[in-house]
């Protein structure tokens, strides 16, 4: 790597430093206000700040409600993670095989990354929506069952599932498709020669070279459903029906905005907070050792 | 990912400069005093906001009214916190009825009876009609200014009514309305009965309509609340009759907040209730599609005669501006307040004239002869009785008393619990809500 050399000392602190105030002013003092704010009860307005010290935490870690909300994300952003990454491989796999027409296929798969996840909720709405949605009607012919996700939370979750797996399809699928791409058709040859077939020659090379990709799309896709699902849900669901779809950051913003309960919402974020860098230490961690190139 | 956290920094660089424009900016020789006045209102009443503004800026030569959309009316309220925090307030903010308590014990707003006092302005409050007055009004005081009321009233599908072979009617009580939609439902139709904002039609408004007590000291207008009173005799009643609906099939629950209307508007429901403010919008979805006509909300059989209670929002007038300022609300306030602005608004909205004097003019001008509907709120009004049950609500974080209860709500017609069961556990997360408010301001 070239390695640059300012003649200046102080020219490359002064270029860097625009990038260092945002982090500082976006990030860190939102972040450190958030903690703060995290061990008072604090009024709309401000003009009443109590500190209750962990009383917020504590207050959240009792309350039932909390805790399914806590079981409901990881479920959920388990299962987007899995069945997103299971069927982009898939996908991608099909995708790198030569066909005709292929650059085609390939944008298209890849279309739905560049819609906001709010109106991505939206076009899901239309499709889902009990009375004017297209598959209910489709499935009126099939079953007499209701598939109202308004009453029925398994119907609600499967929705936000399907349309936050879609979100994230196109992304997941450029990665494995670079991945795959990345994989030198000498090794699967020389497999082929020694009799593997292609399930054996995707389990035992394909999936395995894949891990590094895999894993990095993991802590991913945790990250996305974790908290970039907000606009889905927000748009879609609200958390309902009951608080089936109610994710934690969905719950972190309806406390703090829709609700105004500033101390509570920042508690809230900062356990969203330690999660994430959760996450991360363990994608830097783990991503380096195990998984083998 | 690089290129747009480039673009997020030039963007910001871009929002620096530009209020230093702003800041810099000379303020205009012969300036009138500007109101900035920040609302919530959208498409069609959007429109008719700033056709209020120029109006009233037409009359006079002092000051400017400057309506400004914020958002929604949550994000309206967390924009006018925000700025009352960083000590710009506007001066004038419309805050939806679940925020009152909130901006009661703000400290942060200037009474609207005071406002207008201070600046020698007269507006007949006693013309006020007794909801929207009981509602904003702190010992017989206005705290805000009343601005768009609506009350939940009954819709019915005239063709899907007439298909089911019954009188063009609404049905007056709970049990017609069951009756009623089963009809509705042999004839063949999706949906006999539905509703739209389901914690404040179905919880809220019916122990309003029965004169039953919906929290504690007087619903929270003698002391801050601190436990609800919905799992009683009367609110386990029509939660098993709803939740039966539900079961039965007469009675479709369609989400929360407006979204019943989509089914209604689409023609599949004979019998709705929704805010009386769905007139315009209902008149836009059914056109060229059905018939329907309004009546009263429903009574159930041997419980009194309540009121409904309203919802909406009123104009709140934020503390720190200086005094020329706030003579020009207060003017702006009395322009509102007049019976032609009343009705006029009133006529092409659906909400709720605000006096009776505008009530009147409205009857005089023949718009209620040409559109019988938009009288039916104030019919069921006036008949009904605003006693201390129903007098309106005033709950500290409202918002999140409203989610606590439709969770339960929605937990009930799905079967999931009991009505007794659902009941309970709202009021137990309600009062937990309760509590947290009151040590704030205790």
């Amino acid at each position: 790597m070239k390695r640059t050399v300012f003649r200046n000392r102080w020219l490359p602190y002064l270029l860097v430093a625009p990038q260092v105030a945002i982090t500082l002013v976006f990030f860190y003092w939102p972040a450190f206000d958030s903690v703060r704010l995290s061990l008072y009860r604090a009024s709309p307005f401000g003009d009443r700040l109590i500190f209750v010290g962990w009383g917020n935490f504590a207050r959240l870690f009792s309350d039932a409600a909390y805790v399914r909300s806590a079981i409901t994300s990881v479920l959920f952003a388990f299962i987007v993670t899995v069945v997103g990454l299971a069927l982009a491989l898939v996908l991608a796999a099909l995708a790198n095989t030569k066909i005709r027409g292929l650059g085609i296929y390939r944008s298209l798969l890849l279309w739905p990354y560049g819609i906001a996840p709010a109106i991505a909720g939206i076009l899901w709405l239309f499709i889902f929506h009990p009375s004017y949605g297209v598959l209910p009607y489709v499935l009126s012919f099939v079953t007499a069952y209701q598939f109202n996700w308004f009453l029925k939370g398994w119907v609600a979750m499967t929705l936000i599932v399907v349309a936050a797996v879609w979100k994230q399809f196109g992304y997941n699928l450029a990665f494995y498709l670079a991945g795959l791409q990345g994989i030198e058709a000498s090794v699967l040859e020389a497999a082929s020669v020694d009799g593997a077939g292609p399930v054996r020659r995707f389990l035992a090379i394909t999936f395995p070279l894949l891990s590094p990709v895999t894993f990095f799309l993991f802590t991913l896709n945790m990250t996305f459903a974790f908290f970039e699902t907000f606009g889905l849900v927000h748009s879609v669901t609200q958390g309902g029906p009951g608080d089936a779809t109610s994710i934690l950051v969905y719950k972190a913003w309806k406390d703090g905005f829709e609700n105004l309960q500033l101390g509570l919402s920042a508690a809230q974020s900062v356990v969203l907070m330690a999660v994430v860098i959760g996450l991360t230490a363990l994608q830097f961690r783990f991503a380096e050792k195990k998984v083998t190139y | 990912m690089r290129r747009t956290r480039h673009l997020s920094t030039s963007a910001a660089a871009a929002l620096v400069l530009l209020s230093a424009v702003f800041v810099l900016a000379p303020a205009p020789a012969l300036a009138k005093t500007e109101i900035h006045f920040w609302h919530a209102m959208t498409g069609v009443l959007g429109e008719r906001v700033n056709e209020i503004a120029s109006k009233f800026n037409a009359t006079q030569n002092d000051y400017e009214v400057k309506a400004i959309y914020k958002g929604d009316y949550t994000t309206t309220l967390n924009a006018a916190v925000a700025a009352y925090r960083a000590k710009q307030p506007p001066h004038v903010v419309q805050v939806f009825e679940v925020g009152t308590q909130t901006m009661l014990s703000s400290g942060a707003v200037y009474p609207v009876y005071q406002l207008v006092k201070d600046n020698g302005v007269s507006i007949d409050w006693n013309d006020l009609i007794g909801p929207v007055k009981s509602y904003y009004s702190t010992a017989g005081n206005l705290s805000s200014m009343a601005f768009n009321s609506s009350t939940p009233i009954l819709y019915y599908n005239k063709d899907l009514v007439k298909k089911a072979g019954l009188p063009d009617k609404p049905p007056a009580t709970w049990a017609e309305v069951e009756s009623t939609a089963k009809k509705i439902v042999g004839a063949g139709a999706k949906c006999g009965f539905s509703t739209a904002w389901p914690s404040w039609v179905l919880v809220e408004n019916m122990h309003g309509w029965h004169d039953q007590p919906f929290a504690d000291k007087s619903n929270g207008f003698d002391g801050l609340a601190m436990t609800l009173k919905i799992n009683g005799p009367f609110g386990v009643k029509m939660m098993e009759f709803l939740a039966r609906g539900s079961k039965e099939g007469w009675y479709t629950y369609n989400g929360r907040g407006p979204k019943g209307e989509a089914n209604m508007g689409a023609g599949e429901c004979g019998i709705f209730i929704s805010s009386s403010a769905y007139i315009a919008g209902l008149t836009r979805a059914s056109e060229g599609k059905f018939t329907w006509a309004t009546g009263s909300l429903p009574h159930m059989e041997g419980f009194p005669q309540g009121n409904s209670i309203i919802g909406g929002a009123t104009l709140w007038v934020m503390k720190g501006a200086k005094p020329e300022e706030y003579k020009g609300v207060a003017q702006f306030f009395k322009y509102l307040a007049s019976t032609e602005n009343q009705a006029w608004w009133a006529g092409i909205t659906g909400y709720l004239p605000l006096t009776q004097a505008a009530v009147k003019a409205m009857e005089a001008s023949g718009v209620y002869a040409k559109s019988p509907n938009l009288k039916t709120s104030v019919v069921q009004m006036n008949a009904g009785k605003t006693t201390p049950n129903s007098q309106g609500l005033r709950l500290g974080n409202y918002g999140s008393v409203r989610d606590a209860i439709e969770e339960q709500i929605e937990n009930v017609f799905a079967g999931k619990k009991t009505a007794k069961q659902g009941l309970d556990d709202a009021v137990a997360k309600s009062d937990d809500i309760l509590k947290e408010f009151a040590a704030l301001y205790k």
